[in-house]
């Protein structure tokens, strides 16, 4: 068997299976945007939709929504990540390991029922607070829901994200940075020359690949928002889920657009990602 | 900075894992549980009988979710498997292409592509139905399984498959004998984040499947919007059953198979 007709073999069922359900459902949704659905009669080509995305207040909001709780839950995430890695380091590996799989594994849904039964203020933790005695009501605890900082939601997207960013780190200290460390520190390096000088370099590709990781997910992410945002302004996938779910189907095309507007926006990141990827490797 | 920190770190880090799983349990068997009392007053099964209904709808979702979770495991292995082979095992041109458009959906959220490909369902009549589901599905999925298999080929060197083929063994048999029998833990870790994804998922079946494809995070989210934590917190506990059993599983194959508990994992942490 020739060597290029068995790579050719080995790859097409995957990307029988990317190249129609993914592609092909990324070009479909591209061609209804510009308003072409022959289903339902209209094959008149034109970019109204994106004109009336971009023009009105509502998508930069939302933009804006999206990029705030994806950047603040990237950021929180990977310096908590940072700072549980670094103190981790020397705690038993396969302990860690199972306490930092368990929040990967569980799925978004349910780590935002279970973080919502917590920070509701009649939950867990304003419970505790009015055992402190810091709050006497319900409504005098924080409201961390459906509120405007997106609290809840950035509080669950840590939850989920710090366990996954710490084991990138943790990967990296317990490899090659750790050996250089050691080195560092026989060559008389303080505590913070080290961090600065050796381990920070050493595991910084790795972290920045995995931010953008989390940001491209957060940046797309529906179900966390959808459940404890508020109704209005949602982030980018929520409102391009109500224009899909609108009885008209004049609302199609501006679903799509917004459709088409996020998926360029996280292939810039996923570009970026895989080309800090591709170096490491080669590093 | 010695292990005394360290080990004091990882209590504070394990009582926040567990954190939100404490009001779940307690929600789950609470009867009475008014604020500001920090423990139930009284205690009922009402969340395990409406789980455990005999015919009733929590059964039957979590039985579409198993069946349709089984069936993305198995195609997805089936699939994403040769891509690990040839993305790990070889090299030839173009693969940084093929790597980039095998990633893509991992990277590019794919709710734009499912709402894309919804008409063309509907058209073959592939909308509201658990194989239209089971076909979404496989679009997050292939990618997480060709990544795992892909660094589980890459860590092979081939040395074994060259003594067995010199021993006179044909390719078919230095497959069969030789890889599959090492590479299996890869293939069941694969396979078990496959179906997490596919159990996780929401929005993909409820944008396919219609309503009519009830799978549990559809109950789970209505009883999450809706005003009785006692259900929802026992719907919740189902939803959580696999992942913790597979998490259980994952690391006894990654253990058996010496792997340091990080690299087969890493790059999962959107298991939605």
């Amino acid at each position: 068997m020739g060597g290029r007709l068995k790579i050719a073999l080995l790859l097409a069922p995957a990307l029988v299976v990317i190249g129609i359900l993914f592609a092909g459902g990324l070009v479909s949704a591209v061609v209804q945007s510009v308003g072409y659905m022959p289903a339902i009669g209209q094959t008149r080509v034109s970019l109204d939709a994106y004109r009336e995305v971009l023009s009105g207040g509502d998508f930069l909001d939302s933009f804006l929504l999206t990029v705030y709780i994806a950047g603040v839950s990237t950021a929180v995430s990977t310096v908590l990540a940072v700072l549980a890695a670094m103190t981790l380091r020397r705690s038993s590996g396969r302990l860690s390991a199972v306490v930092f799989q368990l929040p990967i594994t569980i799925p978004h849904l349910l780590a935002a029922v279970g973080i919502a039964l917590v920070v509701s203020q009649t939950g867990l933790g304003a419970r505790l607070a009015a055992a402190l005695g810091l709050i006497g009501q319900p409504r005098e605890f924080p409201a961390l829901l459906y509120d405007r900082y997106s609290a809840g939601i950035i509080l669950t997207y840590v939850w989920k994200e710090v366990p996954f960013v710490a084991l990138v780190v943790l990967a990296a200290l317990r490899g090659v940075a750790g050996e250089l460390e050691d080195v560092a520190r026989t060559l008389g390096a303080n505590t913070w020359q080290r961090f600065w000088y050796v381990v920070f370099p050493v595991t910084s590709p790795g972290i920045v690949a995995a931010s953008l990781l989390v940001f491209a997910f957060t940046f797309g992410a529906f179900e966390v928002p959808y459940l404890l945002g508020r109704t209005y302004p949602t982030i980018l996938p929520v409102m391009a889920y109500n224009e899909y779910k609108d009885v008209e189907l004049s609302a199609r095309p501006v679903a799509m657009a917004i459709n088409v507007l996020i998926s360029l926006f996280t292939a810039i990141f996923a570009a970026l990602y895989l080309r800090l990827a591709r170096d490491l490797g080669r590093g | 900075m010695g292990k005394k920190r360290s080990n004091a770190g990882l209590l504070v880090v394990t009582v926040l894992v567990a954190l939100p799983f404490v009001p779940l349990f307690l929600w789950a068997f609470a009867g009475e549980w008014r604020f500001p009392d920090l423990l139930p007053t009284e205690w009922s099964l009402r969340g395990v009988a409406s789980v455990m209904e005999p015919g009733g709808r929590v059964l039957g979702a979590t039985l579409n979710s198993l069946l349709i979770g089984m069936a993305v495991a198995v195609a997805s292995v089936a699939a994403g498997t040769p891509v690990g082979m040839a993305l790990g095992g070889y090299e030839w041109r173009f693969k940084g292409a093929v790597i980039f458009f095998v990633l893509l959906p991992i990277l590019v959220p794919p709710l734009a592509s499912t709402m894309g490909v919804h008409l063309t369902f509907i058209r073959l009549g592939l909308a509201d139905t658990a194989f239209g589901v089971f076909l979404v599905h496989l679009v997050p999925t292939v990618p997480y399984t060709a990544i795992i298999m892909t660094s589980i080929f890459a860590e092979r060197t081939g040395e074994a498959e060259e003594a067995a083929r010199t021993l006179g063994a044909n390719p078919w048999q230095t497959f069969v004998h030789v890889t599959l029998p090492e590479v299996v833990p890869g293939v069941a870790v694969a396979g078990l984040f496959a179906f997490l994804i596919s159990w996780g998922q929401y929005v993909l079946t409820i944008l396919i499947g219609g309503g009519n494809v009830v799978t549990l995070p559809m109950l789970l989210f209505s009883a999450a919007s809706g005003n009785d934590p006692v259900i929802t917190s026992s719907l919740a506990i189902v939803f959580a059953l696999p992942a913790v059993l597979a998490l259980v599983v994952a690391l006894h194959f990654l253990r058996s198979s010496e792997r340091d508990g990080g690299n087969g994992f890493v790059g999962l942490g959107k298991v939605s």
